[in-house]
């Protein structure tokens, strides 16, 4: 019984790890901006199953919900209504190979030493406990500050959102030294 | 001949299954807490198999039935369709003559067959790739949607039965989450339909149908939340037993929890649940009079298909998310206390055979009422204007929400102190 689910639980691991980092570097290097958004749907789909590997129902849900139904969806609207967006010169074809290789070097030697010195908690591999209660706790009591805080903080950029992308009714403020087109 | 690719999307689907039905198994989302391992008739399979192939034999019948349920409705959403504008609709094509079934009147002149012979019509078509098309996408995004739609399913092959549905189905804690996040796929392929069909039409259909789903989840959240409030559980199941006792304990008529306000968040919710899966009077993504048919105008033979079945399942979710959510589930209303009366209480406990074949067909009956309203109102309103539905979403059914939320909050907490409340203020 125990092989089984070892068994099952390697190969769920290794394909959605295989997805999400294989899907993450045709983004990084894909010249074709719309594929690229569409990659970034696999990507954040690997990690909520990675997530749902590791026993965090809650958070996968929310990656979903967050990342594929609206950041995603966000990045897509940007890409599609951009006028002749398929025409842009990209910047990793133009940009220098020594330096941002050097600076990523290190901070993968950085990122590989703390992943190594770091104690991980030893967490149940097939326990199942319902998160969802312990979240709901824990916002509604020992992090209520900063949940309240961050709360203000999405209601201050959606006024501000809203506030910018009003419309213009009224005279638009020309900058300095610019001449209407 | 044709050139369509049926093995491909057949492969497609099974490897996903495959994949669900493992990862729910080991991310612990899939019950399997019984290890029944007889089935009736005396039959008896190794435990290893029933655990690990019944989840994926799951998956297959609830895609074989929901993708027949879809069929189905295509032909009676013509019937009701030919009858409300006084005409036929389809009535010639019978069933097959298959176990005598082509005798019976019902299954021989009413057009029942119609919709296999759409299916096999559309499995015979050829499949066109426009020339200024993304290849890959616009192979890919009917897969997408199609799937996209299937995921929320999984929970509730639990939901639908009493006492719980088979031991490998999901009984999931986060089931409401799940359902909205697993519906953000089909967002994806309707937009990568519309982008890669490299069509200005399509382009338009699929980001109006973006753009409106998206609004439309918070009306829709917020109408989950009122309930969520109340049941205190993220959990279908717990929230279907919450409304155990009769008509006037499913949400959308409790007085006592809800007060009036159930059948405000039911109607939020329905009107939303319209405008989430496309259907009229929001269908402006597929608007024929403007955009021709929206994201899949490009589309032809299965691929178009897809998107076919995908409206269909969608229909079917939304309709089962209402029954799950207001309607009581599988609770039938108040038939209980007549077969009580009736002495009948053996054979009729919830988890009796009986108790069980009544809840499915309760739960069923339902969600298909639900189908036939949304059938109904297509084929009897106009169609929104685009600015229209984005007034009716964020400036009508968002604030009413809101303040329905807060109305529930404040009836259920006054209803349930109601006792300190008139000791305090009328003694």
């Amino acid at each position: 019984m125990e092989g089984w689910k070892e068994l099952l639980y390697n190969v769920a691991f290794w394909v959605l790890t295989v997805l999400t980092v294989g899907s993450g570097v045709y983004v990084a290097l894909s010249k074709n901006i719309v594929r690229t958004g569409f990659s970034l749907l696999l990507t954040f789909f690997g990690v909520a199953g990675l997530y749902a590997l590791l026993e965090a129902d809650f958070v996968a849900a929310l990656q979903l919900l967050i990342y594929v139904g609206g950041i995603l969806v966000l990045f897509l609207f940007a890409v599609m209504l951009t006028h002749k967006i398929t025409d842009v010169n990209l910047s990793n074809e133009s940009s220098s190979q020594g330096g941002p290789f050097f600076a990523v070097f290190v901070l993968w030697i950085f990122l590989v030493y703390v992943i190594l010195a770091t104690k991980w908690p030893d967490a149940p591999k097939f326990g199942r406990q319902a998160t969802v209660e312990e979240i709901g706790r824990g916002l509604m009591g020992k992090w209520l500050l900063p949940f309240e805080v961050v709360s203000l903080l999405l209601l201050v950029a959606l006024i501000g959102a809203a506030y910018l992308a009003r419309p213009l009714a009224v005279k638009v403020i020309e900058p300095l030294g610019s001449k209407k087109a | 001949m044709n050139r369509h690719r049926l093995p491909t999307s057949f492969a497609v689907l099974l490897l996903l299954a495959l994949a669900a039905s493992a990862a729910g198994q080991q991310a612990g989302l899939a019950s399997g807490t019984s290890s029944g391992t007889s089935l009736p008739f005396g039959i008896e399979i190794p435990e290893e198999l029933f655990k690990y192939g019944f989840p994926i034999a799951l998956c297959l019948v609830v895609l074989g039935v929901v993708a027949g349920l879809a069929g189905f409705f295509t032909w009676v959403e013509r019937k009701v369709a030919g009858h409300m504008q006084h005409r036929c609709g389809p009535n010639r094509v019978g069933l097959p003559p298959i176990f005598g079934l082509n005798k019976w009147k019902l299954f021989n002149s009413t057009g029942l067959g119609q919709f296999m012979a759409d299916g096999i019509k559309l499995l015979t078509k050829e499949d066109i790739v426009p020339t200024q098309a993304d290849p890959i996408l616009f192979r890919f995004a009917p897969y997408l949607t199609f799937i996209g739609s299937f995921p929320v399913f999984a929970v509730f092959a639990y939901t639908v039965m009493p006492g719980g549905g088979p031991a490998a189905s999901t009984n999931l804690n986060i089931g409401l989450l799940y359902i909205m996040a697993v519906s953000s796929l089909v967002v994806i392929g309707l937009l990568m339909a519309g982008w890669s069909s490299g069509n200005k039409w399509a382009l338009f259909g699929g980001l109006r149908a973006a753009a409106q789903i998206i609004s439309y989840e918070i009306p829709i959240g917020m109408a989950f939340l009122s309930i969520v409030m109340i049941v205190g559980s993220l959990n279908l199941y717990d929230i279907v037993e919450a409304q155990r006792g009769g008509l006037h304990h499913w949400f959308i008529f409790n007085l006592k929890e809800v007060g009036p306000f159930g059948i405000v968040a039911f109607l939020i919710y329905y009107v939303a649940s319209l405008a989430e899966v496309n259907r009229t009077p929001f269908d402006i993504p597929e608007a024929e009079s403007e955009l021709v048919s929206g994201y899949h105008t490009e589309y032809s033979g299965m691929r178009w298909g897809c998107f076919f079945i995908a409206e269909y399942a969608n229909m079917l979710a939304v309709s089962f998310i209402a029954t799950t959510m207001f309607l009581g589930g599988w609770h039938e209303p108040g038939l209980w206390a007549v077969f009580h009366a009736m002495g009948l209480t053996d054979d009729v406990a919830p988890s009796g055979w009986i108790g069980t074949a009544i809840g499915v067909g309760m739960f069923t009956a339902k969600g298909v009422f639900l189908i036939f309203v949304q059938i109904w109102l297509r084929w009897t309103l106009p169609r929104y204007r685009v600015d229209q539905l984005m007034y009716l979403c964020w400036k009508v059914l968002l604030p009413f929400a809101f303040a329905n939320l807060l109305a529930i909050a404040v009836w259920n907490a006054v209803v349930a102190h109601w006792g300190e409340i008139s000791a305090a203020f009328f003694s």
